[in-house]
């Protein structure tokens, strides 16, 4: 409190905001992420639209109706809901300084991403093995485009959780790492929203 | 109203919004699975009703997880963005599906 109130009047003093440097350079981190996000998004809206478009072009081989094992996607997804989950107390442990904290909350929302990919990496071999490859339909390639192209999203948001674990490790919490966690946060967060779309358009309304 | 409790609550939440954003999103995930997998449902119902929980659960997860808002600078730049990318994600969806709609049907 005491610095606070001390750097509020050095700022009062000067009359500018140069003070701020830090919050505004981390604000300025947040919004250039902001615009990755916007912009990767762009990719998956590609994706979605080609597999609108491409959805009922099976080639007389199978469609969604025929692949889709529902309650196995309902536990990618809550894996991928309570990593998100489990993210969001790495951030709150981040705003009290509390960096074995962060690891920890860190390593299970690594474990619950490392599951999802897991999973999914086991549902395309299955897939794969029975024939039925991106190679078998104009459906099946939008498919694997789309939800392969999230799964790499989500194993390199893994790599960085990691990366930021060492980091955490060797160096604490410090104004370098901090924004970093907040960066790989809206990621994390940003892939949670990609699959509710996946899991709606392409699984739920695939089985219907 | 100090400055530093507006700068202060916007950015990170509380371990309450996160409880919240979870338990809604766990109901909004529960309901169209069920739906699907239930079914007897009529179809169209449910093409709708789920098409209109994701857009629920995607508002609930950007304002409650990833703290967007329109109630101060950062949140106003980019929510503005987010809604920008939303109109071109429309033209780009909207505008493949209705085009190719129509020219598989010339082609048939």
């Amino acid at each position: 409190m005491a610095t606070d109130t001390m750097t509020n009047q050095h700022v009062a003093a000067h009359g500018g905001h140069d003070d701020h440097e830090h919050h505004d350079m981390s604000g300025v981190k947040m919004y250039a992420f902001w615009i990755y996000l916007m912009s990767d998004l762009i990719i998956f809206g590609s994706l979605f639209a080609t597999y609108g478009v491409l959805h009922n072009g099976t080639a007389g081989g199978p469609s969604g109706k025929d692949l889709f094992e529902l309650d196995f996607v309902l536990i990618e997804t809550f894996l991928l809901l309570f990593s998100s989950f489990t993210y969001g107390l790495a951030v709150l442990a981040m705003h009290k300084d509390k960096v074995k904290q962060v690891m920890g909350w860190l390593v299970v929302t690594f474990l619950l991403g490392a599951g999802f990919v897991g999973m999914e990496v086991y549902e395309f071999h299955h897939l794969i093995v029975e024939g039925f490859g991106p190679d078998r339909s104009g459906f099946l390639s939008s498919f694997f485009g789309l939800v392969g192209t999230h799964g790499l999203h989500v194993t390199f948001g893994l790599i960085w959780m990691a990366v930021m674990l060492i980091q955490l490790a060797t160096k604490g919490l410090t104004e370098k790492t901090r924004p970093r966690i907040s960066c790989l946060s809206l990621f994390w967060h940003f892939l949670d929203i990609v699959w509710i779309c996946v899991f709606t358009f392409v699984y739920l309304m695939g089985a219907l | 109203m100090s400055t530093s409790v507006d700068h202060d609550s916007h950015n990170h939440g509380s371990t309450k919004s996160y409880i919240i954003g979870l338990i809604l999103s766990l109901v909004l995930t529960i309901i169209p699975f069920g739906m699907v997998m239930n079914g007897g449902f009529n179809e169209t119902f449910v093409v709708i009703a789920i098409a209109v929980l994701a857009v629920c659960q995607v508002l609930i997860q950007l304002i409650l997880f990833m703290h967007l808002n329109l109630k101060t600078e950062e949140g106003r730049d980019s929510g503005s963005f987010v809604f920008f990318t939303a109109v071109i994600l429309t033209l780009v969806i909207g505008g493949s599906l209705w085009i190719m709609y129509h020219l598989n049907i010339n082609l048939m």
